[in-house]
């Protein structure tokens, strides 16, 4: 009987674990409001990078913000160059190699300041918000957040297995 | 039972028959007529019910020495199985009428057609309606957002499609419920008979705002519908003083213009409503507040306070981009 007790409480704390996830804010101005200002535009050259680690993802265990991000991802056109995540116009985001970083501070600085041969900045066109969503559906693309973050649907056909079923070995890039 | 049935629909005429009640066109007349049908039938039915079964309750408290001699049983019995058939026969064609009923209406709400109809196309998304008015010259058509207008006594034809989830659009003086679903097409007819303003609303859950997605269809005259139509087509109106023409670089140069339209400028985004004829809008974010400046303002700066979830971002504007930009939406006649 106490046994029984104990592992229903256990059982339910285990449930309160997932309260997080979903969790949606609205009325936030921008989590890490600002640009980080040590984030140099961008190297002319591919593969010069300087990471500032300390700049986190303010998303990565929120499956609501990569779902919005996924939403954006179609709204603002990024399938137009990047396809699903496997590349066109653009370069793939869907496997681990990253010609600007894949850290979530530089795929921002990418998405905000945009990058040369065509990425257009979209910095004070999506808000900081937006642009951190976007980010974290990136991320999710080549499974760089927690399976359980990640989408796990798409709303149209798909070519490709959804973002949950990608592995997190994928989580540093060859050097 | 009809006691509380009818003491709810008195309460509801206490606060003015209800929309689907007081019909404004033919279709949404036959559904009031049906629905009157089945009511009345209704009544008689449950009054017709508990009668008999008071009866039986009282009856039975007779004191079993008055029962009938045994030698008029089988006559009681013989009796008793006809009145049961009769009900049992009367109850099963009473089903059948309103069944016949009811597809007769069905088949009648199928019926209005009208050949070089005004086409009237409607987008739900989550949450406000697109609405284009269809042209085969493209440039002629139309688009505007939550508000439809429409010629009184004509038939119009509305064609329904979603982009996000299930929508269903309900205008009850008009016409019934009709879904909207992604990827497939569905139409109705409307006529309204009689000049007015009548509220729509979604009426399938489409996710935290579904309350907050309203449409307004205002019947008017052919004559001021042909105007509504011919400056609803005139590109937005250039700026005339200082302010708007700054606000007018506030709304191409920030992030207003990666999702809104405003025709006659380079702004032609489609995610959210077009604002080419803003200011001539009754209502703001798809029925939710009344279009007047200080709404307005106060929907810019933070529409995240007032409709939580809605897609539109709060963006940080300071106090004289926003005047400016107010300045300018104002202008959108």
């Amino acid at each position: 009987m106490r046994a029984a007790a104990v592992l229903g409480l256990l059982g339910a704390l285990l449930v309160l674990t997932g309260c997080q996830r979903e969790q949606r804010r609205f009325s936030e101005v921008a989590p890490a409001s600002g640009r980080p200002d040590r984030l140099r535009a961008s190297g002319f050259n591919p593969g010069d990078r300087q990471a500032p680690a300390e700049f986190r993802n303010p998303y990565e265990r929120n499956a609501w913000a990569a779902a919005e991000g996924k939403r954006l991802y179609a709204a603002f056109n990024c399938i137009g160059c990047h396809a699903n995540g496997g590349g066109g116009i653009g370069p793939p985001l869907m496997d681990p190699a990253w010609i600007y970083g894949g850290e979530p501070v530089e795929i921002y600085a990418s998405i905000v300041e945009g990058r040369p041969n065509g990425m257009p900045a979209f910095g004070g066109r999506i808000t900081d918000s937006q642009a951190w969503q976007l980010v974290t559906y990136v991320q999710s693309m080549s499974g760089l957040l927690r399976k359980d973050v990640r989408p796990s649907r798409s709303d149209h056909m798909s070519v490709r297995p959804s973002e949950q079923s990608g592995t997190s070995e994928r989580r540093k890039p060859p050097q | 039972m009809s006691a509380m049935l009818l003491s709810l629909v008195l309460l509801l005429a206490g606060c003015g028959a209800p929309a689907a009640l007081s019909p404004a066109g033919p279709q949404a007349g036959q559904i009031a007529g049906l629905w009157a049908v089945f009511f009345w039938v209704s009544v008689v039915v449950e009054v017709a019910v508990v009668a008999f079964l008071l009866y039986a309750v009282l009856r039975a408290r007779r004191p079993v020495l008055t029962l009938p001699a045994l030698a008029a049983e089988p006559l009681a019995e013989r009796r008793l199985t006809r009145g049961v058939s009769a009900a049992t026969a009367l109850t099963a064609i009473v089903v059948v009428a309103l069944l016949a009923a009811s597809i007769l209406v069905t088949r009648a709400l199928g019926a209005l057609h009208a050949p070089q109809a005004l086409t009237v196309e409607i987008a739900g998304h989550q949450w406000w309606w697109e609405v284009e008015y269809w042209d085969p010259v493209p440039s002629q058509r139309v688009r505007t957002a939550n508000e439809i207008h429409v010629p009184v006594g004509e038939a119009v034809l509305v064609k329904l499609r979603a982009s996000d989830v299930i929508h269903s659009l309900w205008v009850p003086p008009l016409h019934g419920k009709k879904d909207l679903i992604p990827g497939h097409a569905t139409s109705l007819w409307i006529k309204a008979d009689r000049p007015g303003a009548f509220g729509g609303q979604c009426a399938e859950f489409c996710g935290y705002q579904h309350a907050h997605m309203r449409l307004l269809v205002i019947a008017e005259s052919r004559g001021a519908f042909d105007a509504w139509l011919a400056r609803q087509r005139r590109p937005a109106p250039e700026p005339t003083d200082a302010q708007a023409r700054r606000g007018r670089d506030v709304f191409l140069t920030g992030p207003c213009a990666i999702c809104h339209t405003i025709v006659g400028t380079p702004a032609a985004a489609r995610l959210g409503p077009d604002l080419t004829h803003l200011a001539g809008r009754t209502t703001l974010a798809a029925g939710t507040l009344p279009n007047t400046p200080g709404h307005l303002a106060g929907w810019i700066i933070d529409p995240q306070r007032i409709k939580p979830g809605v897609h539109m971002p709060s963006i940080g504007l300071d106090g004289a981009d926003l005047q400016a930009l107010l300045a300018y939406l104002g202008s959108l006649k």
